[in-house]
């Protein structure tokens, strides 16, 4: 009812105000930076921007941060999935507590994870003389990576999760119990139908946001090329270098990727509304 | 569910309501999660969250309370963490602005092309922060096609800051503008309130907690950003240097607990503004019509 009501009506001068500073500003700000980067990126012709995405160096790039990505969201999903259920449906002392915890990432800075688990897993960290002597190595290689992308994109899955858990409640879940399912049974037949598209939502910002971490990779990486360089540290060393036109590429990739995580975005959003 | 009352029978009227009201709840209280499942929860956030953590906690106090205080008194460290919370609070003020103006037409304005320009809100939150980075450089660096270059100006961190944390305002506020009920707009506008007031008056106190917490995002996410700053600013010290490149310095000029301490501080940030943002969450569940 209250939906077809115009509310404050605003006159056509002022509309036509405010759309313009709206729009002007994601036009100055998002959309013709854009627009000048691909530019940019295409100029010199297809076959350069591909002979550049291809090397050896941007290959293995692309394979790790794939890898990395690839770990971060299965982990991510199947713990961000038990998070949620474990906050949601849990009673227990120190909830609150791990509620928070589980926003942390969010709100710690990227540099700080980075040294933080160089504080852990380095060469004079905690652990660093035990993994020396099983001959393990995590900073300045792959591990460290991965684990940096894993703390960065730990709360997608169990913050998108949360709220659809909260809102189906736990009547269908108990049914189910008083006839005689398991948890295992339940979990399956029940919970997971229904928060689906959460979930599905939860995957798409985890890979986003694993793809595309920077900073903390930056600083457990050592950036050895071909071996610790994912695709984000690239873009950066190819600036650095002055190879503009390799860092647009590269960029282009990652700008590609970042589109079609917006698409997905789009189209599972009002279906995850809709349980 | 009638198996109490058949056992029990008719014959023994005392026993029958006691049994079923421990029963009751013995059924309905099936919990979904096993202290299991607690444990490995806990066990996965405190491996991959808080001992990282604590490890950087404790690493800044390695060489006792003076050489903490040393390291955070740093000139060099003070001018950087100056900027940087200067620059994320004009930016988070400007975001309160321009978010609830972009909401706001969202929301109540109708356009051809609306939905692309409510997708692309959530671009800073897809594109990688380093192509953010060198995305702005392209329009508006040193090879500007429009003749603007603010690189490695105070300015161009204030812009890398504006584009990544363009989202959190927005996104914050369109859920509840879209909910407000229309009745009182209406209301206020049959006794003859202007537009303006209206919006001063009716709607905008109905959007305070969204714009607050939006904001505490985008602060925190600013103080703490990195990746889409590291090229632009050019990281000239007491200028455009900020803490979280600082930082990076420092562990890059092999100073751990230097590096450690000032990271320590926007730890605190950013855990002030997560309790901020959590304790107004609450208060606005409490208070809610």
């Amino acid at each position: 009812m209250s939906a077809e009501r115009p509310g404050l009506r605003t006159s056509r001068p002022a509309r036509y105000t405010l759309r313009f500073l709206a729009l002007g500003y994601l036009a100055v700000l998002l959309l013709i930076p854009l627009g000048v980067i691909l530019y940019r990126t295409f100029e010199p012709g297809i076959g350069e921007v591909w002979a550049s995405i291809t090397t050896p160096a941007a290959q293995s790039a692309f394979q790790l941060t794939l890898l990395a990505a690839a770990i971060a969201v299965v982990l991510n999903t199947i713990f961000g999935v038990l998070t949620a259920l474990v906050l949601v449906r849990g009673r227990f002392p120190g909830r609150r507590f791990l509620d928070a915890l589980v926003d942390l990432p969010f709100a710690v800075s990227p540099i700080v994870v980075g040294i933080a688990l160089i504080l852990v897993y380095g060469q004079t960290g905690w652990f660093g003389d035990a993994l020396e002597n099983a001959g393990i190595q995590i900073i300045f290689s792959w591990p460290g990576i991965v684990l940096a992308t894993v703390f960065v994109s730990l709360p997608f899955v169990a913050r998108e999760v949360a709220p659809v858990l909260r809102e189906i409640g736990d009547d269908q879940e108990q049914a189910a119990a008083t006839l005689g399912a398991s948890r295992w049974q339940i979990f399956w037949r029940i919970t997971m139908p229904a928060i689906r598209w959460g979930v599905a939502y939860g995957v798409v910002l985890t890979t986003a946001r694993a793809i595309g971490e920077f900073g903390a990779v930056s600083v457990v990486s050592g950036h050895i090329q071909g071996e610790t360089q994912t695709l984000t540290l690239l873009v950066e060393q190819r600036f650095q270098n002055f190879d503009l036109a390799g860092a647009y590429a590269a960029s282009a990739v990652l700008a590609v990727i970042a589109l079609v995580t917006l698409l997905a975005m789009t189209l599972l959003n009002p279906r995850k509304d809709e349980t | 569910m009638s198996a109490p009352a058949a056992t029990s029978g008719p014959t023994d009227p005392t026993v029958r309501p006691r049994r079923r009201a421990k029963r009751a709840p013995a059924v309905r209280r099936v919990s979904a999660v096993g202290p299991l499942s607690i444990g490995i929860v806990t066990l996965w956030l405190s491996i991959i969250v808080l001992l990282p953590l604590a490890a950087v906690v404790v690493k800044s106090l390695d060489g006792g309370l003076d050489q903490f205080w040393d390291a955070i008194s740093n000139r060099q460290a003070v001018a950087a963490l100056r900027f940087t919370l200067i620059v994320s609070l004009v930016v988070t003020l400007i975001n309160a602005v321009a978010g609830v103006l972009i909401a706001w037409v969202l929301v109540r304005d109708q356009f051809p092309g609306k939905r692309f320009v409510n997708a692309l809100i959530d671009l800073p939150f897809a594109l990688p922060t380093i192509v953010a980075g060198i995305t702005l450089l392209a329009l508006y660096g040193k090879d500007s096609p429009v003749g603007i270059d603010v690189s490695f100006t105070q300015t161009a961190v204030a812009l890398a800051l504006l584009f990544v944390t363009l989202p959190f305002v927005v996104r914050s506020v369109q859920p509840v503008l879209i909910e407000v009920d229309k009745d009182m707009e209406e209301a206020a506008a049959s006794l003859g309130a202007s537009g303006p007031t209206i919006f001063r008056r009716i709607i905008l106190p109905n959007l305070v907690p969204a714009i607050l917490s939006g904001c505490g995002l985008a602060f925190a996410r600013a103080v703490g950003e990195f990746g889409s700053i590291i090229l632009i600013s050019g990281n000239i010290p007491f200028d455009t240097q900020v803490t979280s490149v600082y930082v990076f310095k420092q562990i890059e000029s092999d100073a751990p607990i230097s590096a450690a301490a000032v990271s320590v501080v926007l730890l605190f940030i950013s855990l002030v503004v997560l309790f901020l943002i959590r304790s107004l969450g609450r208060w606005g569940a409490r208070h809610e019509r």
